[in-house]
């Protein structure tokens, strides 16, 4: 007999038979749900991708689906208790990495800063102050590795993507975009606008963790001397 | 070690993938054939996660600097030790000096050479999978690379040769489970209908298919979707309408909409698809 299904599947949708991608009703519980899943690490569960409002569970084979769906819905039920107790969900489930933010030293000399404070309508030091006034959360790794999106509970300094993509952007530039603030890891192409630059290698396969940024860690800029 | 002679359009170094890096924004990666990676290891008795070297389009040439256990698996290309053909899936023994050609194979894609001890580079991120996405892993062969062979495991070979079908040649049928985002097309089952052939622009990453016969895909929600994590196998419908297939090396977020997803057991299948192969998809669950 097939026990009854739990309310939260139908936040759970297959994706193919050895992923799950999890969509909470609430967008802003996509990040903590990666997080709690990443603690409690359910048997089966391969790896976890959290992006900007779902989670993709990788699973180490289609036999584990059953069980990392169970143990999914119990982890938003209880999620849900922390909501109507009142507490933040996402304030009180531990992240992932360090506690401390991961500070970034940044020389605000980018190419786009001028264009981006008046964007904003304000001043180029009120820019930085606002970037560095804040701790930042990567919500996310994606583009490339280590390329994390960094979001804020301060959202002034949302601006668009540049109109045409730069062909090539250095390393350890920082960046803003659709409320997002990122560090180049690598070279690559991009569109997004450069507000300065950091001396911090962001990205190093023969280091461990390879990344300074990963999905959950918190980030605070300031002012390089 | 094992001297690299001459490679063709592409061989890497590849084992079972890295996983466990989502967080750092790193793919899986691996052999995009599993099964064939793994019957090579079993051939010449190593744990058959060992680094092996994918071969697309039988495009290489080994040199033995000692005596060598060997195996080539997956795509059928046609093994030939110091000029003589041997056994496709087959334990072969190579002698110093001698060397190994792998021709064209008259069907299947990707090849997997497998030397007792495991090809012995230094992984990175826990893996010796080249990630041609990401440029992780060692790099891709050249002639004149000496590769590093490790110590022979202690389980001896048990068979001597695996009587395998080779990839199929004829219509490719895979089954794929609709979802995440099927909901986002106005009739996603014609995805099933319809008849797709692998198209040239094929790679580790994805392959690209084109419709050649039967109803398009017509997307419902017109929308940008949010970047959500893309599973391996998912079947991804840029506004073009030409859906890709993600394979090993595939980018491990996406915005388009994932209409159906492979299955696990039939990623192999697609990853051996030739260009110009007619592929239909069977509906699971």
């Amino acid at each position: 007999m097939r026990e009854p299904k739990s309310p939260w599947q139908r936040y759970i949708r297959a994706a193919g038979d050895r992923a799950l991608l999890v969509t909470p009703d609430e967008p802003a519980r996509a990040a903590g749900l990666a997080d709690a899943l990443r603690v409690s690490a359910p048997k089966g569960v391969e790896d976890v991708l959290p992006a900007a409002e779902t989670v993709l569970v990788t699973l180490n084979s289609p036999d584990d689906a059953e069980s990392v769906r169970r143990e999914i819905c119990a982890l938003l039920e209880s999620f849900q208790h922390e909501v109507d107790s009142g507490d933040v969900s996402r304030g009180t489930l531990p992240h992932n990495g360090s506690p401390e933010p991961l500070v970034v030293p940044v020389r605000y000399d980018g190419a786009d800063l001028a264009d981006v404070a008046e964007l904003l309508d304000m001043t180029e030091d009120e820019v930085i102050a606002a970037h560095t006034g804040t701790v930042w959360r990567c919500a996310f790794v994606g583009f490339a590795p280590g390329f994390g999106y960094l979001e804020s509970p301060d959202g002034r300094l949302t601006v668009p993507r540049r109109d045409t993509a730069r062909t090539s952007i250095p390393a350890g530039a920082v960046a803003l975009a659709g409320g997002f603030s990122a560090v180049y890891p690598r070279s690559t192409p991009g569109g997004w606008q450069l507000i300065g630059r950091t001396d911090l290698t962001m990205w190093d396969v023969d280091r461990d963790p390879p990344a300074l940024i990963r999905a959950g860690g918190l980030v605070r800029f300031e002012v390089a001397r | 070690m094992m001297l690299v002679e001459w490679v063709g359009p592409l061989a890497t170094i590849q084992d079972l993938g890295r996983p466990g890096w989502f967080d750092s924004g790193v793919g899986v990666s691996g052999a995009a054939d599993r099964a064939s990676l793994r019957l090579a290891n079993r051939l010449v008795g190593n744990p058959e996660d060992a680094a092996v070297i994918e071969v697309l389009l039988g495009g290489l040439m080994l040199r033995a600097e000692r005596h060598h256990t060997v195996a080539v698996a997956g795509a059928p290309a046609q093994a030939v030790l110091d000029g003589i053909p041997v056994g496709h899936a087959s334990v072969l023994e190579m002698e110093e000096g001698q060397t190994l050609r792998l021709g064209f194979a008259a069907n299947g894609l990707r090849s997997y050479v497998a030397v007792r001890g495991g090809i012995d580079v230094a992984p990175v991120l826990g893996s010796r999978s080249r990630d041609t996405l990401s440029g992780i892993g060692p790099e891709p062969l050249r002639a004149g690379d000496r590769l590093p062979i490790g110590p022979v495991p202690r389980q001896l070979p048990l068979v001597d040769v695996a009587p395998v079908d080779g990839p199929p040649d004829g219509v490719l049928t895979v089954r794929a489970l609709l979802g995440p985002r099927d909901d986002w097309f106005e009739d996603a089952t014609a995805l099933f209908a319809a008849e797709w052939a692998v198209s040239p622009d094929t790679d580790r990453v994805g392959a690209r298919i084109d419709r050649v016969g039967g109803p398009a895909l017509r997307r419902r929600i017109t929308g940008e979707l949010r970047t959500e994590g893309m599973a391996l196998g998912s079947i991804q419908v840029p506004p073009s309408g030409q859906p890709v297939i993600f394979l090993a090396d595939h980018p491990i977020t996406g915005g388009y909409p994932v209409i159906a997803v492979v299955l696990d057991a039939d990623v192999d299948a697609v990853a051996q698809a030739r260009p110009g192969q007619r592929l239909r998809f069977r509906r699971a669950g």
